[in-house]
């Protein structure tokens, strides 16, 4: 019976481990040293905010792993032997492994900032995180967080449910800039000034600094700015938890090197998830994608490797999604936040400022090329048919009923933005 | 003051704080019921119209207040911030209190009502009924009863909390209609309409209490008196049996398969009404696992059997005594029941087997239950009793367990202990009747949204029918169960978009979306194929 490892309890480990579980006898053991059971950490948020309690985020009961004969393991791997195929584990024990997959997701960037390893500096990705914010909390007034992605924001919404006052240094000119256009982006910038979030945009953190306890007290900000805090959310992105690999002689670049059947140089172990690198990105991936829905994707995928039917990590149309305090968020295909010189756009932006769409296509071929939707629901299925069969914008703009995903009588937008779109890229004549 | 909770348990937050307007709201309110509550304790007041008028409207002003003052002071969306830090939301000492005064009121309501001051044996009323009288009078003529009471506040509560749950699901128009209509329903169909049709015809014996219940929620419906008094009660009688018969063979039976029994239960129902207004703050307490599914499953069926069981055997002895006012035979009826039940069943085997899941079979081995046991209500029972029981206790014990005991008693009183769906869930027959269709013969499904599913868990937690929603949706699923009442609650809370309710072709319905979980083609038909 082969011996099945998984370092890693977060979605992409599970997923790979549930799927094995469908089709093989084999011995599947997962370590990790986050939780006990698995949960999804997009709900921590959830739990702080007081919508859930934290046994609310683990989608299996309790019992599943024991009936499903998953072996589970609290423990951190210190190093990986790739000789002797084996673990050795935090508490000196050591684990042999047949096949070993490394899903050990990320971790918050710090980018050497003086006073980053103070209490009270704290990322949000892991349940330590969590406890973290549980415990400064009640004694917190306001909070400064860095860095302008979907995790600041969540934590910002976070923190403004228990009424701290929250202070948002945005590195960029704008929020999310870097993926969003700027009529999207301004619309968040101004939501986040509606739910009373004190938003910097352009500012950069220079240093945090300590009181005689060792807690942090107040950020400096390149303007020079001194904002007393109690809770320094660091959200400026993520990277590979890789550390503990640098002496296992598996290739690593920022992640751990795969192909494309999810290997790593080293014979019998993969790597998923958001800790793994591809040597190239897929189509117009990037090399490392620190997404749930891809790191479910991958599991599925090596979970086919692993039974005998060797299948390649190829992940369809690219789609996405977040939301932005009320304002939900959904992406299918790309939308380039900077024009490329193929792509032409449509944006329409509701009156109300919270609605909106932007539709990318080819300027010459008009070819469908991807969406962006703010405050309305679209459906998956929709557009990856249309991406599929090079559909053009004209296509969708004429199905906008189809596509459209928002619970049942809801005021629809459709005429709006036909006539609108009919307006810019088509003249008077009728569509 | 403090930001936070140490353990997630009931602890204060700053954001518990209440504003100037909720304070406000809540003297108010609590002003109004406790009007009521002296009036309870029988204090006489002196002009009892305007202490009333006073009571109710404040109660309403108060509930306006306070709901206001709590959702228009921030931006639409969801706002579920603190549910589980607080004490009322949490099953804390507030929750435990006030579950403690409502399971007592309805004790008191069902079984001593001298108590809340009914005048028994010619005695005038007195107490919160007597109070009652002077607006009883003006609406039905007659001075009023518990049930008249207890039908005031019920529809109270379902106004001022449906408008408080307007106010919080203000961004969605979807729960916004259905409120309003459980609202109109409650107010028109259950509480005016009755009272007026009772005062305009007074000469007529009373017939319904409450003119939208159909059979088998309203378990009476083809009780001896119930039946005797509808075919002696001229046009309006007449109006009522045939309406109900065609409630429940015709009316509700196309309702749900083009809408799924929400149509009904979340849409028309008083104990949905109630539930989905009154009830909302308690239901992220419905318990999720597996285990009560299990519990749910065998509670639901065999409240089914029985309701079934209870009405032919309530029919049956009708028809053994009242053979002139029938044109059937009660050997015709039992008969033609357990042939059409048995070709029911055989179609249902053997055009949906491959559809079963373990919901389904659950239906199936209740209608063959009920078949077995109507044929032995023929062979062994005389004309006053049913199965060597007499028949006016094995009636009088099903009103008491299904009617007081379930739907009120835990049904409401214990809202903020165990969710405010308990009755729906465990004891309604209604629910399963429309269940049993809505699995099997209805559009109705929610649909999965792709691969978009994060497997948050929102849906799961605030589905008052504890449904894993979740446990569908992550794997791409639509989810079709007969206990789905249709709120909408799972897809408003969706952060990602992934869930909506559905009217769609029946094909497919069931089937997973496996297909767009986001990999390529191939792997998909792959996964699919070996399961």
């Amino acid at each position: 019976m082969e011996n099945i490892v998984i370092i890693g309890n977060g979605i992409s480990g599970i997923t790979l481990a549930c799927h094995i579980r469908k089709k093989s006898n084999s011995k599947i053991t997962i370590i990790s040293s986050e939780a006990e059971f698995f949960f999804s950490r997009t709900a921590l948020m959830y739990v702080f905010m007081g919508h859930m309690k934290f046994e609310h985020t683990q989608p299996y009961e309790n019992d599943f792993w024991k009936k499903n004969n998953i072996n589970l393991i609290s423990a951190s791997v210190e190093h990986v032997n790739t000789k002797e195929k084996s673990l050795i584990l935090n508490d000196d024990s050591v684990i042999n492994y047949d096949k070993l997959v490394i899903a050990t997701g990320s971790k918050s960037n710090k980018f050497n900032w003086p006073g980053q390893d103070l209490k009270g500096v704290t990322g949000l990705y892991s349940k330590q995180d969590l406890e973290t914010l549980e415990a400064f909390a009640p004694t917190c007034k306001r909070a400064v967080i860095v860095g302008g992605g979907l995790i600041g924001i969540e934590l910002a919404e976070m923190l403004r449910s228990r009424n701290i006052q929250v202070t948002f240094l945005v590195r960029e000119m704008s929020f999310w800039d870097g993926v969003l256009p700027s009529g999207e982006s301004q619309m968040i910038n101004r939501h986040i000034s509606e739910h009373h979030i004190d938003l910097r945009l352009n500012t950069n953190l220079t240093e945090i600094l300590s009181d005689e306890n060792g807690n942090a007290r107040a950020v400096v900000t390149d303007k020079n700015e001194t904002i007393e805090c109690q809770i320094v959310g660091v959200t400026a992105g993520v990277s590979p938890n890789i550390d503990f690999l640098k002496t296992s002689g598996i290739e690593l670049g920022r992640g751990v090197k795969v192909n494309r059947f999810l290997e790593t140089n080293s014979k019998d172990i993969y790597a998923i998830g958001d800790c793994a690198e591809q040597h190239e990105g897929i189509g117009l991936r990037r090399p490392i994608e620190a997404v749930w829905y891809t790191g479910r994707m991958m599991g599925e995928a090596l979970a086919q490797t692993l039974t005998g039917n060797p299948t390649q990590y190829n992940p369809g149309h690219w789609f996405n999604s977040a939301k932005f305090l009320d304002i939900e968020y959904q992406t299918y295909g790309w939308v380039w936040a900077q024009k490329k010189e193929y792509e032409e756009q449509f944006y329409w932006e509701h009156s109300s400022g919270k609605k909106a769409i932007r539709i990318s296509f080819h300027k010459e071929t008009r070819v469908f090329l991807g969406i962006n939707t703010f405050g309305i629901r679209m459906r998956h299925e929709f557009f990856d048919t249309v991406l599929t069969k090079n559909k053009s914008v004209d296509y969708v703009i004429h199905h906008l009923a189809e596509a459209n995903f928002d619970p049942e009588l809801f005021t629809s937008h459709k005429k709006e933005i036909q006539e609108q779109f009919v307006k810019q890229f088509i003249g008077v004549k009728i569509m | 003051m403090s930001n936070s909770t140490q353990n997630l348990s009931i602890a204060s937050h700053q954001n518990n704080e209440l504003t100037t307007f909720q304070k406000l709201g809540l003297a108010i309110g609590f002003t109004g019921l406790f009007i009521l509550t002296l009036a309870f304790f029988n204090v006489n007041f002196p002009n009892t119209t305007m202490w009333l008028s006073i009571s109710i409207t404040s109660i309403l002003v108060g509930i306006v207040i306070y709901a206001r003052a709590s959702y228009l002071s921030r931006p639409e969306g969801i706002s579920n911030n603190g549910i589980y830090h607080k004490s009322l939301t949490n099953k804390g000492v507030i929750a435990w209190i006030i579950g403690i005064i409502l399971t007592l009121f309805y004790i008191v309501l069902y079984w001593f009502p001298k108590y809340l001051g009914l005048g028994e044996n010619g005695n005038p009323n007195s107490g919160i009924v007597g109070f009652f009288d002077p607006f009883s009078l003006a609406l039905n003529g007659k001075i009023a009863s518990q049930w008249f009471v207890y039908g005031t506040l019920y529809t109270i509560a379902i106004l001022g909390f449906g408008y408080k749950f307007i106010l919080k699901y203000r961004h969605n128009k979807y729960q916004l209609v259905r409120t309003i209509s459980v609202m109109f329903f409650q107010l028109g169909f259950a509480f005016l309409m009755p009272e007026i049709l009772s005062k305009l015809n007074p000469e007529l014996p009373y017939f319904a209490k409450d003119i939208k219940n159909m059979w088998p929620l309203n378990y009476y419906f083809f009780e001896d008196w119930h039946l005797t008094n509808m075919l002696q009660g001229g046009n309006l009688g007449l109006f009522m049996l045939v309406f109900g018969i065609a409630m429940i063979f015709i009316i509700s039976p196309i309702l749900t398969y083009f809408y799924g029994k929400r149509w009904y239960c979340s849409w028309v129902c008083g104990c949905g009404g109630l539930a989905e207004t009154a009830g909302d703050s308690f239901r992220h307490l419905s318990n999720s696992t597996q285990k009560v599914w299990k519990l749910e499953r065998w509670l639901i069926h065999s409240v089914l059997v029985f309701s079934f069981v209870m009405t032919i055997a309530v029919i049956f002895t009708f028809l053994s005594n009242n053979p002139e006012m029938s044109f059937i035979t009660r050997n015709q009826f039992i008969y033609g029941i357990a042939a059409f039940l048995i070709v029911f069943t055989g179609t249902l085997f053997l055009f949906k087997r491959n559809d079963l899941d373990t919901d389904a079979k659950f239906t199936m081995l209740t209608l063959v239950a009920i078949i077995i046991i109507s044929i032995l209500i023929n062979l062994f029972s005389g004309n006053q009793n049913i199965l060597f029981v007499d028949s006016n206790t094995l009636r009088k014990s099903y009103g008491f367990a299904i009617g007081a005991m379930f739907s009120g008693v835990i049904g409401v009183g214990f809202y903020p202990l165990l969710g405010n769906r308990v009755w729906c869930r465990f004891g309604c027959p209604m629910a399963a009747i429309l269940g049993l269709q809505q699995r099997l013969f209805s559009r109705f499904r929610i649909t999965t949204n792709g691969g978009q599913c994060i497997s948050c868990g929102n849906c799961t937690t605030h589905c008052e029918m504890g449904i894993d929603v979740r446990s569908y949706a992550q794997k791409g699923e639509n989810i079709v169960r007969s206990s789905c009442v249709g709120c909408g609650i799972c897809a408003a809370v969706c952060p990602r978009g992934v869930l909506k309710l559905e009217n769609g072709a029946e094909e497919g319905r069931i089937n997973t979306n496996e297909i767009l979980l986001g990999n390529d083609v191939n792997l998909m038909d792959l996964l699919k194929n070996k399961n």
